[in-house]
């Protein structure tokens, strides 16, 4: 199977009393990957990595045949042309935007009117996430399972290679977690993006991907496809 | 009696606009970077909330004077003279509050959470539309409040305007010096009446800037 995500990541992050050495190497070919591991084990930073958004970064990154960074070639993309969909922990809506606003935000460029395939594009994933109610909310006004659907149509809106999702569930109660994860499994289905998908819960992985890669103090300790993909 | 009130809201507005724009600026810039030295800046910017009004005045003389360093530059080249001139009592009242609005506007800048800007810029934004799109919008109730409390600090202003401008009824007399005047020709009527127009302004500033700070999304 080809690879669709084939990284070599290192960098060094230091903080007041602790330095933390991040070297991870793996690939996957599934749909979607699961990246797991304990609180500290590097999985978030693999993730601000592959999106671009930490300085100091070295190895490879290719998503889907593109070249993200690679140093030994002087590539290193910036963030926004990475063509990286990231969901965060707690979604980071724009506080100060509409839900049609945030939306647009990855589609629509500063001072240039939207054009009518870009309106469509937006009438598209608001059609896709069921959010015809929600156009005009504003995101303190909205449920979890809402912001999430939002999250991911923002993430998803200016057509990304790969999507990144960082503890997509972890801001949820329990009860509500058990729905949403089945409905995140159906929406990921659906958008035909690839997944990196950051956990640290099991019926995450369980349900949402295909293939584990085990992390723990900033390196790759195992991998293992999922039965339902084997 | 009138003239005084009209002559302090244009320089306190005038003063206000010009201590924003350096004042935003600055703000941003030292809650982007770090450099040796900050510190030291940040106290310089600071100076002027603790000096008496009437030192700053004096370095403004030493500064935009008639013979100073670059008020003779002004007034050989361009023919600009700042002293006892109403203009000369806006770069005072700006240099007064200049510190109220770079405080506020850094702390604002400093705030907005950091996932905000990552998300734009996963989502393709420039650090130019980051700017204008996420960070200002967000950043935009702190730099206010700052700029109301600058506007009060410049309404009140009398020590360092006083040194530049002087005290020309009319031109360069603004409410404060006016008060001043009142007193000292043993014209309490009208000192007390100045005195409530200033307080009831600044006290309208303060609330309005109050509920700003308070205020979230």
């Amino acid at each position: 199977m080809t690879a669709i995500l084939d990284l070599r990541v290192q960098t060094r992050l230091e903080s007041p009393g602790r330095s933390f050495v991040l070297d991870v190497c793996f690939s996957s070919a599934t749909q979607r990957t699961a990246l797991v591991g304990a609180s500290g084990s590097g999985k978030s930073t693999v993730l601000m990595a592959i999106a671009g958004l930490l300085p100091h970064v070295h190895g490879h990154v290719r998503v889907a045949n593109k070249v993200l960074l690679d140093t030994q070639h002087s590539i290193d993309l910036p963030a926004r042309e990475r063509g990286v969909g990231l969901v965060f922990q707690d979604y980071a809506l724009f506080p100060h935007m509409t839900v049609e606003q945030n939306l647009a935000f990855g589609i629509c460029r500063l001072g240039k009117q939207p054009s009518e395939a870009e309106r469509d594009r937006i009438d598209a994933l608001v059609r896709q996430f069921d959010l015809e109610t929600l156009r005009g909310a504003w995101p303190r006004h909205l449920s979890g399972g809402q912001r999430q659907r939002v999250a991911l149509a923002r993430a998803l809106a200016p057509q990304p290679h790969v999507l990144l999702l960082d503890e997509p569930l972890s801001a949820l109660d329990a009860q509500l977690r058990v729905r949403l994860r089945h409905e995140l499994a159906e929406m990921l289905e659906r958008v035909q993006v690839p997944a990196l998908l950051v956990t640290h819960d099991l019926s995450d992985v369980e349900a949402l991907a295909q293939s584990v890669i085990h992390l723990d103090k900033g390196r790759v300790v195992d991998s293992a496809l999922m039965e339902s993909s084997v | 009696m009138l003239t005084p009130l009209w002559l302090t809201l244009k320089i306190a507005l005038l003063a206000t606009l010009l201590a924003g724009v350096v004042g935003i600026a600055l703000g941003w810039w030292m809650s982007q970077r770090r450099f040796a030295g900050k510190n030291f800046i940040d106290a310089l910017l600071m100076l002027p909330m603790v000096l008496p009004p009437t030192v700053l005045g004096y370095y403004l003389i030493v500064v935009i004077g008639r013979n100073g360093v670059l008020g003779q530059y002004l007034d050989r080249w361009f023919g600009i003279n700042l002293m006892f001139t109403w203009q000369g009592a806006v770069i005072a009242a700006s240099l007064v509050s200049l510190p109220l609005i770079y405080k506020a506007a850094r702390a604002a800048f400093e705030d907005v959470d950091g996932r905000f800007l990552h998300a734009a810029r996963t989502l393709g934004a420039g650090e130019f539309e980051i700017f204008v799109r996420v960070t200002l919008p967000l950043a935009v109730r702190g730099i206010t409040a700052g700029l109301m409390l600058a506007f009060a600090r410049a309404m009140g202003e009398f020590g360092a305007t006083l040194m530049i401008a002087g005290n020309l009824p009319g031109k360069t007399q603004t409410l404060s010096i006016a008060i001043y005047d009142a007193v000292q020709a043993g014209n309490d009527a009208q000192a007390l009446w100045l005195t409530l127009v200033i307080s009831a302004v600044c006290v309208v500033v303060l609330v309005v800037s109050g509920r700003m700070l308070q205020a979230k999304h």
